[in-house]
Order: structure tokens, then C-alpha cells, then sequence
């Protein structure tokens, strides 16, 4: 292997954001080139195809004045992502250069960031209840260290504002230790991205974060490696460093433009709606580096946003997560629309992992069966409102009209809140009671008895 | 003409590696590159030959070696088995973690089975005995299984020499017609073991999951599957049938899902119990861990090598039931393969030969005459994962026209917190016809009858629903109101379970049978106190009604079921006296 690299001209074909390259050497797969124009400057490039006569290359800055006189040099080793403790506090673009006019990072070490997959065998069960401070999210679908889950929004919603409150007050009960945030926003606007800047800089969050910033009229193909590079850090955070470490990752709908983008460009065969067929496992090599390992201390837990493209919660890109992740928070237009903060759809949403995390020594012994109970009997309520509508109220029984009533106090006590309000586990569960306690007691089929004679208001009272 | 061992690598597009210089068989397993990275032949074009390879391949140049094995991919079969974790390639994981530490790199070749280890070997046949293939030459105690060591296929003749002793699976334990067998085979995963005949399946998978044993059994042998969206209960569905079903060996095949799912699993299996040997149900269990962001041509390959392992316990004569979680991943690692390759698309992508793939699959389930006498079965049941939740999608609707049970799983009772999510209307079980005569013959007589009774009831109640959308219940007569508490009690008591209670997550047949009986029970006395006169709500307020929806929870359950229906008469009677 020559150490002064060769570099060619012989660029056959531009094709969107990719170039073909002719008669090189051999070249590894998904190896870098960088792209020199006759102007000096330089572009990025990394290996999608490799072959005896041609070698496709991606360029993540986009092709915009590559010409076929452009030369191509490959560099011999696949994308690296260089780690330090020092990186917190600090904001990068979304290829991994400091923005926030800082020093450059010196690095500890040099990572692959494709990242292998973890072991099965030697990851740990995620069981520490995370507290958000978020009642929707703590008392019904309660978060895990080393979960990841997804926030499923759409346009217009303030999924960010959720997104935020949650990094501003995730902790482990029972500990002083907080987590390290590593944040990627892919094609977020300029606007949003200022926003998150503010309230990071504001609750003195950015100290112990890591920022990485591909705004939307940064290049599509940057946002590929984007999460790449969030998803390393975080590993060498968690895993070399001990830090437990809490992922953001938004918008993962323009990362999969970005990857259907590609996929057009090489003339791939599509999937449904034009996405590549591929994209259940690129997704779950991003998703899936979330967890934690055996014998180690620190974890990695994920929460990507999405935004569902017209509502549609079937649309590829959340159907597609929604069979990685383990579980899903559904934002609702129709609470927005109320007025109710955070609009979390409690019973869209899911945390496949809350009775791990869950129960006696963790949350609390009641924390399951009231949680369900409110789960079952808001359900209902929801269903007959749908009667409401077609008969009236009046024609309801006695009991339907509470359950009616259940369904709308749950939203306006327990689903809403202060964007700055952060409930301890317990002020959650005491809402809850006092919300279940509007129902006739026979009708608390999901509660053992034990509990309701200890925890329900009525009975608390008597004692 | 010699064929060439060793050629070199033409193009690399992802999982996808084209070499030249060499003429191999399809589906030889060859080692690509300077690492040795495992791939299969998947296509041969000419002088190119095209690799799926089941490692990650980045890196990897255009003229590196590529050396054909001749060997098409095998399972090592042998003591060992079970209680093992594998990846899809039968690579056992907790070797791999030794060699590479916590994350799963590349060019590491593990067996699948110990070779160090001896076993036991204990002859059954003697010499002079004329044997066959899958003839029983000797057992080995794995655990409480005995695992028989049969003549491997395509040897026969008469035994020379038969030994007894501590073997390791490498070692010579019998000679049958000249020939050295060891305790170990090798299969071709991806050719079925063969067998004498298929048998009528007529014997029930029993699985202590009320909806399913009850309503919609599947049969020892049988294919099932079970779709539905993503938080619909899928896994935890597959896990409790993992856990409960009454098959001797259980292989669960984790394809393309979580790694948290699998770590759960691995957990939790070890700490559970068998209900009927009470030793750990991992001693039974052979675990096929392959998840999403492991290769996906390795991915391809788990189904096969889950269903190799699972038809070699079932030539010993065992039950064996097979988990495949799920399927809809396996078609898109095909799918993903296809369109590398620049196949020609089927139906939203995925290959034409979808269906054809599934068909074999589920083909090589069945209840069987081994070619040794005795009878065996592989039962599987496959999740399907439909795309956003629709069921007319490819992968589902070719598997319906497969299997004949379907256990449809449905997002609306989730989220009213009905578990098991298996919608009892929309399911459906074709066995019944066929089990029918073991019920009668092993639970009661009037078994089937009363299933029928309650599915009727159940259809009932979707009719008086709509009926209510429109003009409220309050509207409906009183004995059609009694109609809907009836299918009430069936919704919450019966096909309610639990599976994190831990006496509400297995209801042997017995018991099933007996809290269907109380409902019905229930039923008729409630259905003639309302013809005279008595309320609907005095009935569903009855403090006995409440006794019975909790009696599921109780330890001693079965003494309670017994005294509420010995009480059931008295109090309708009082009820009728007040009236």
C-alpha cells in the first residue's frame, strides 16, 4: 500500500450527489476520497461501490461544481471520527468541525463510525427508570437507560420543546448524576437550531453537551453521516468514559430523504414510496447503538424525533422505526390544537420497556396497575366521545358519563403541563389517584385491592 | 478440467461481493477477502460469481482473495445443542464475545458446537445390527433430553463396532459398514432433513394461553402465523409460547428484531422454569439471535439454520415447536439481497421467488414419521411484521395462503390494555376440525361446543355494537343487554391474560375449560333470571361476578372456580326471589 496516495481524472460521470470514477487502483469499500477542484477547493467524497473499472463515490458536500477535470484522491481507511472528553460543551457542523469558533479537538482516539453490532449477548438489561419529569411520559410510558424512544410529531407540533424539557430534566432517581447530552439535528431550520441553542445555553445544558449541527441548507448527504458521528461520540462517551448519555437526534425524516435522495441517484430499485429497501436495517444500525453492555457503567439511551409526513403514523419512516424502537411517544394535533402541553397521545403511545423499569425499589409498587387502569378507563372515555357526539350526552348511563369526564380531567390534570414543571414520579402517581378516584371504585378492575386501600384518596382519608 | 480454489474479487456494493477466477457450486460458502469473511454464492453469471457475505464488509477492495470451500452452508448438529445462543450463521454468541469483546466485528470463525467437550455416549444399538440412516446408535444425556445419535444420512450397513464412554463429538463412538461415525452431523441448512411420511396433525400444541388453546389451537406440527403492527404484542406473544408450549425442544429464531428483545429473552429464559420438569426452560431452548444491525445476509441465513437444528431434534421423535421473530425481516434482508443483485422487482420490491421462499419454509413444519420409526414435529409459528400495520401487504398475504392459523393481532386492544392482542374475530385456527376429537377425547366431552357457544356470542356482541354506536346501549332490551355483559365476561375473563402474572400467565387445560364452563353457567342462569324479570345491572352487580373476574389471580384458583360454581345456583335463586 503506497503511503502518497494516486490521484486520478478520471471522472466518467455526475450524477446528483454522486460522481463515477474509472481505472483507479483498487479501492475499499466505503473508504473516503476527497475531490479536488480545479479551484483549489475541496470536496468529500466516500465509496458507495467499488469495482475493477469503476468507483462511485458519494460526496457529502454535494456536487455543485465538480467538473470531469476534478481530481480524485482516495484515502486508504474508511470515515473516522476523532473522540475527546473535550468535546463537550462544544457545537460541530454536521460533518464534525467545531462551529462554535473554539480550538480544534484534540483527538483521544480515532473511531470507525459505521460502529459493529453490539453483542446480544453482551448487552445488559436496561431497567433504571429515567425520570423526565414529563406525568404523560414518567407514570405511562415510563423510559429506560439505554431505551431508545422515539418522539413521533409532525410539522407544526413543539416536539422540540418536549425534546428540550426532557434533556433539561432526565435523571436517575436516587443519584446526583446527570446526563451527558449528545444532541444531531439533520436539516433542522436555522431558526429552530437558534432555539435550541438559547435554551441550552440558557440552563447551562451545553456544558455537559455535545452539539452537532446540519442545518437545512446544509448538503443532504452531510445528514447521512451526521447521526454517524452523534452515535460514536455517544459510544465513547458511555462506554470508554463511564457517562451515561442521552441521545437526540431530530429530524430523522430528513435523514431518510436524504437516503431515498441517494438511492435515486444510483437508480437503486425503490421500496414503498420511493424509499430504499434498505432502509429498515440503515435505520436499525443507527437505532440499534442504543443500550447497555455488561460490566460496563455507562448506557446510551436515544430519543429521535420524527416528523410523521401528513399525519400518517403508517408512513415508512414511522412504521419503519416503530419496528426497531421500543416503543413510540405520539405527539397529537388535537391536544395542541386544546391547548394542552406537552400533546402527548397517551394511548398511541408506547415504552416497551416501562415494566422493566417499573415497580417496588424502582418507581413504585402501584405504578403498573395504575397505569393501566388509566390507561384502560381513558380509552374508553375517548371511545364515548365519539357517542357523545351522535347521541348527546344525556343519553349516556351514570357510569359511562364518568368515565366521559375521567377522559377529559386525565388530559387537562395529567397529560398537561408547565413546559418548566418537572413532577417527581410521586406527584404523578398522587394526579393519577386523584384522577382514578372520579370513578366509581367497583369499576377499578385493573387495581389489586391492597393497593387501592393504600394509595386511593378515599381510603387515605378514613385512615 | 480442475476447478480453481481461489479467485479474487471483481466489485463490492454492500453486502454484495462479485468475484472472478472461480467456478463454485451455488450456495458453497467461500471466505472473501484477506479476512476470511464468511459468504454464500448466491448467483453465477458467467465468470462472475456473486457472494452475499455475512459480515460487514467495508473496507474491502477489488482484488483480494476469494477462496471457495466446496461446502455448502452446514449446522453442526450434536450434543451441545441446546441452551445455546447463536447468530444467524450458527455462531455460538457468547464464543464470539470472548474473541471480540463487547461488539461484534469481523473475520472471527466459531463452531456451533463445543469440540472439547466430552459427553456421555451410551449404546442402544449393537454390533451386528443392520442400521440405516436415522437409525439410533446410541443416547447422550443433555440436561433431562435424551439425545439420540443417529447413523447420519447416507450411511448404512451393518455395525462393526459400537463404543461406550466419555466422547468428545469429534470422536469416533461406532464403525457401521466400515465407516467411522462420530456424535457429530453435518446438514445443509438449507435442504430439508428427510423423513418416511407427513402425519394428519390431530394433537393440539398446548401453550396455556386461554385464546389460543381454546379458541384458535394450533396443532403439534401446524403453522401458524401471527401479524400485526408494531406494539401489538407480537413478541411477547411468541416469548409466552416459547415459555409455556408443551413441546420437548423450543427454537427461537430473533431475525432482524431488537437488541434489547433478545436481551430480555436472554434473561429471562434462564431464571424460568418448565412447567413440567421444573428445571430451566433454557435447557430446552436453542436461541437464534440475529438482530437488526447484524448482517443482513446473515439474517437471511437464521431461519434455516433454526429450522436444520429444530428438524434434528424432530428425527429423534421429539416435539419441537420454532419461533421465528419474525418473518417480514427475513423477506426484507431477501428483498434488500434482490436489489443489490439488480434482480427484476415482484411485488413492492421484493424478489419474485418471495412466495416460493416462504412456501419451503413453512413446508419443512409438519407432524412426521422419522426414517428411525418414531414420530416427531416441528410446529412453527412465524410473526409477521405488516408495514404500517396493513395486511394486504406481500409478505403477509403470501404467508396466509400458507399457514393455516392466524393469530391477528390488533393495535385497538392494546390500547385498552386487552392482553393477548388477538382479535377473536378476525382470527381464525383451520386445525379445529381436526383437534376436535382430542378435546372431546382428553378435556370434555362437550369442549368443542362450548367454544362454539362462546364464539357465537362473541359475533354477537360486534352485531349489538353497532347497534349501540347508533342509539346507546340503554336502548337495547334487557336480554340483549345481558348478551353484551355475557361477551363481556368472555372478553375480560377469559381471553384477558396476563403474562406477567404469575398465575395468570399459564392456564392449563383443565382450568380453561373449567372458567369457560362458569361463564356459560353464568350465562344460562342469568339469561333465565332476566326472562323473569330480573335487572341486567342487579346481575352485573353481583359481588359473585366480581369474585369470579378475579379468581384468575388467585393462587388457589381452581378450588374458587369450583366453590363459585357450586354457589352460582343459590344466589340467582335469591336474586330471582327478590324480583
Amino acid at each position: 500500500m503506497s503511503i502518497v496516495s494516486k490521484e486520478y481524472h478520471t471522472i466518467s460521470q455526475i450524477a446528483g450527489p454522486l460522481v463515477f470514477v474509472e481505472k483507479t487502483e483498487p479501492v475499499g469499500y466505503q473508504e473516503l476520497a476527497t475531490v479536488t477542484l480545479p479551484d483549489g477547493s475541496q470536496k468529500r467524497g466516500q465509496v458507495l461501490d467499488t469495482s475493477e473499472t469503476t468507483v462511485v463515490l458519494q460526496i457529502f458536500e454535494g456536487t455543485s461544481g465538480i467538473e470531469r477535470a476534478a481530481g480524485v484522491k482516495f484515502l486508504g481507511e474508511t470515515m473516522k471520527m476523532p473522540v475527546s472528553h473535550d468535546m463537550l460543551g462544544r457545537i460541530l457542523n454536521g460533518a464534525g468541525d467545531p462551529i462554535d469558533g473554539g480550538p480544534a479537538i484534540t483527538p483521544e482516539k480515532r473511531l470507525d463510525i459505521t460502529g459493529a453490532a453490539i453483542n446480544p449477548w453482551a448487552r445488559a438489561e436496561p431497567k433504571e427508570f429515567i425520570q423526565t419529569g414529563i406525568s404523560s411520559i414518567d407514570g405511562m410510558n415510563t423510559l429506560v437507560r439505554g431505551q431508545k424512544l422515539p418522539i413521533f410529531s409532525a410539522s407544526g407540533l413543539p416536539h422540540n420543546d418536549v425534546a428540550l424539557q426532557i434533556a433539561r430534566q432526565a435523571k436517575v432517581r436516587g443519584t446526583d448524576e446527570e446526563f451527558a447530552v449528545v444532541f444531531a439535528a439533520m436539516g433542522i431550520t436555522a431558526e429552530e437550531a437558534q432555539a435550541f441553542m438559547a435554551d441550552f445555553e440558557r440552563t447551562g445544558a451545553l456544558k455537559r453537551a455535545v452539539v452537532f449541527m446540519n442545518l437545512a441548507d446544509d448538503p443532504a448527504i452531510e445528514r447521512m453521516i451526521t447521526p454517524k458521528l452523534a452515535l460514536t461520540t455517544a459510544e465513547y462517551l458511555a462506554f470508554e468514559l463511564d457517562m451515561h448519555v442521552l441521545v437526540i437526534l431530530t429530524d430523522i425524516t430528513n435523514y431518510c430523504e436524504a437516503l431515498r435522495q441517494i438511492g435515486a441517484a444510483r437508480e437503486e430499485v425503490p421500496g414503498r414510496r420511493g424509499y430504499p429497501g434498505y432502509m429498515y436495517t440503515d435505520l436499525a444500525t443507527m437505532y440499534e447503538r442504543a443500550g447497555r453492555i455488561k460490566g460496563k457503567k455507562g448506557s446510551i439511551t436515544q430519543i429521535p424525533i420524527l416528523t410523521m409526513p401528513g399525519d400518517d403514523i403508517t408512513h415508512p419512516i414511522p412504521d419503519l422505526t416503530g419496528y426497531i424502537t421500543e416503543g413510540q411517544i405520539v405527539a397529537s394535533r388535537d391536544l395542541y390544537r386544546a391547548g394542552i402541553y406537552p400533546p402527548i397521545n397517551v394511548g398511541a403511545s408506547l415504552s416497551r420497556l416501562m415494566n422493566a423499569g417499573i415497580g417496588e425499589g424502582l418507581t413504585r409498587e402501584d405504578h403498573k396497575a395504575i397505569s393501566d387502569q388509566c390507561y384502560a378507563a381513558y380509552a374508553e372515555g375517548r371511545d364515548l366521545r365519539g357517542l357523545v357526539a351522535i347521541v348527546g350526552k344525556e343519553a349516556l348511563s351514570e357510569r359511562d358519563k364518568k368515565f366521559l369526564d375521567f377522559a377529559d380531567a386525565f388530559e387537562d390534570k395529567f397529560v398537561r403541563q408547565g413546559a418548566d414543571e418537572d413532577r417527581d414520579i410521586e406527584t404523578t402517581l398522587e394526579i393519577a389517584w386523584q384522577l382514578v378516584a372520579l370513578l366509581p371504585e367497583n369499576q377499578l378492575s385493573r387495581i389489586d385491592r391492597k393497593y387501592i386501600e393504600k394509595y386511593h384518596p378515599a381510603h387515605r382519608k378514613s385512615e | 478440467m480442475a476447478k480453481a480454489k481461489q479467485g479474487e474479487i471483481y466489485r463490492v456494493a454492500g453486502p454484495v461481493v462479485t468475484a472472478t477466477g472461480i467456478s463454485p457450486k451455488m450456495y458453497d460458502v467461500m471466505q472473501v477477502g484477506e479476512e476470511g469473511l464468511m459468504g454464500e454464492v448466491i448467483k453465477i453469471s458467467g465468470d462472475k460469481t456473486i457472494i452475499q457475505v455475512y459480515e460487514e464488509t467495508s473496507g474491502l477492495k477489488p482484488g483480494e482473495k476469494v477462496i471457495d470451500t466446496a461446502q455448502p452452508l452446514v449446522a453442526e448438529l450434536g450434543p451441545g445443542l441446546l441452551s445455546s445462543v447463536y447468530d444467524g450463521i450458527q455462531r455460538p454468541l457468547p464464543v464470539l464475545m470472548d474473541r471480540m469483546g463487547d461488539f461484534i466485528n469481523r473475520g472471527v470463525s466459531a463452531p456451533g458446537l463445543d469440540h472439547s467437550k466430552k459427553w456421555t455416549f451410551t449404546p442402544v444399538a449393537k454390533v451386528g445390527d443392520v442400521v440405516k440412516g436415522g437409525d439410533v446408535l446410541g443416547t447422550v444425556q443433555e440436561f433431562y433430553l435424551t439425545h439420540k445419535i443417529m447413523v447420519p444420512h447416507g450411511v448404512s450397513g451393518k455395525v462393526e463396532e459400537v463404543k461406550s464412554g466419555d466422547f468428545t463429538i469429534d470422536e469416533v463412538v461406532a464403525v457401521v459398514d466400515g465407516k467411522d461415525i462420530t456424535m457429530l452431523q453435518k446438514w445443509p441448512v438449507r435442504i430439508g432433513r428427510p423423513i418416511v411420511k407427513k402425519l394428519l396433525p390431530d394433537i393440539p400444541l398446548i401453550t396455556g394461553q386461554r385464546v389460543l388453546d381454546t379458541m384458535f389451537p394450533l396443532p403439534k406440527g401446524g403453522a401458524g402465523a401471527i401479524p400485526g403492527a408494531f406494539g401489538t404484542g407480537k413478541t411477547v406473544t411468541q416469548q409466552q409460547l416459547a415459555k409455556w408450549s408443551d413441546a420437548e425442544i423450543v427454537v427461537y429464531i430473533g431475525c432482524g428484531e431488537r437488541g434489547n428483545e433478545m436481551t430480555e429473552v436472554l434473561s429471562e429464559f434462564p431464571k424460568l422454569e418448565d412447567p413440567k420438569t421444573g428445571e430451566p426452560l433454557m435447557q430446552r431452548t436453542v436461541l437464534i439471535a440475529n438482530t437488526s444491525n447484524m448482517p443482513v445476509a446473515a439474517r437471511e441465513a437464521s431461519v434455516y439454520t433454526g429450522m436444520t437444528i429444530a428438524e434434528y431434534f424432530r428425527d429423534m421423535g421429539y416435539n419441537v415447536s420454532l419461533m421465528a421473530d419474525s418473518t417480514s425481516r427475513w423477506a426484507e434482508a431477501m428483498r434488500e439481497i434482490s436489489s443489490r443483485l439488480e434482480e427484476m422487482p415482484g411485488e413492492e420490491g421484493y424478489p419474485a421467488y418471495l412466495s416460493a421462499r416462504l412456501s419451503e419454509f413453512y413446508e419443512r413444519a409438519g407432524r412426521a414419521e422419522n426414517l428411525n420409526g418414531t414420530i416427531g414435529s416441528v410446529s412453527v409459528v412465524g410473526a409477521v411484521s405488516p408495514a404500517g400495520g396493513d395486511l394486504s401487504e406481500p409478505v403477509t398475504q403470501n404467508t396466509l395462503r400458507i399457514v393455516r392459523v392466524f393469530w391477528a393481532l390488533d393495535s385497538k386492544l392494546r390500547e385498552r390494555r386487552h392482553f393477548p392482542t388477538i382479535n377473536w374475530l378476525t382470527s381464525y385456527s383451520l386445525y379445529t376440525g381436526n383437534l376436535d376429537k382430542w378435546y372431546r377425547d382428553n378435556v370434555a366431552p362437550d369442549f368443542p361446543d362450548l367454544r362454539q357457544w362462546a364464539m357465537e356470542i362473541l359475533q354477537r356482541e360486534s352485531e349489538l355494537q353497532e347497534v349501540v354506536q347508533l342509539v346507546g346501549s340503554d336502548a337495547l332490551p334487557e336480554e340483549q343487554k345481558m348478551t353484551l355483559e355475557i361477551a363481556r365476561m368472555i372478553r375480560e375473563i377469559f381471553l384477558q391474560q396476563n403474562a406477567y402474572h404469575p398465575v395468570d400467565t399459564y392456564c392449563p387445560m383443565p382450568r380453561q375449560y373449567k372458567m369457560m364452563k362458569l361463564i356459560k353457567q353464568f350465562a344460562d342462569l342469568s339469561n333465565k333470571a332476566v326472562s323473569s324479570n330480573v335487572s341486567v345491572d342487579s346481575i352485573v352487580a353481583l359481588p359473585i361476578r366480581d369474585r369470579f373476574a378475579k379468581s384468575k389471580y388467585e393462587e388457589t384458583i381452581d378450588q374458587e372456580l369450583d366453590e363459585i360454581a357450586k354457589e352460582l345456583p343459590d344466589v340467582f335463586a335469591a336474586l330471582e326471589a327478590k324480583a
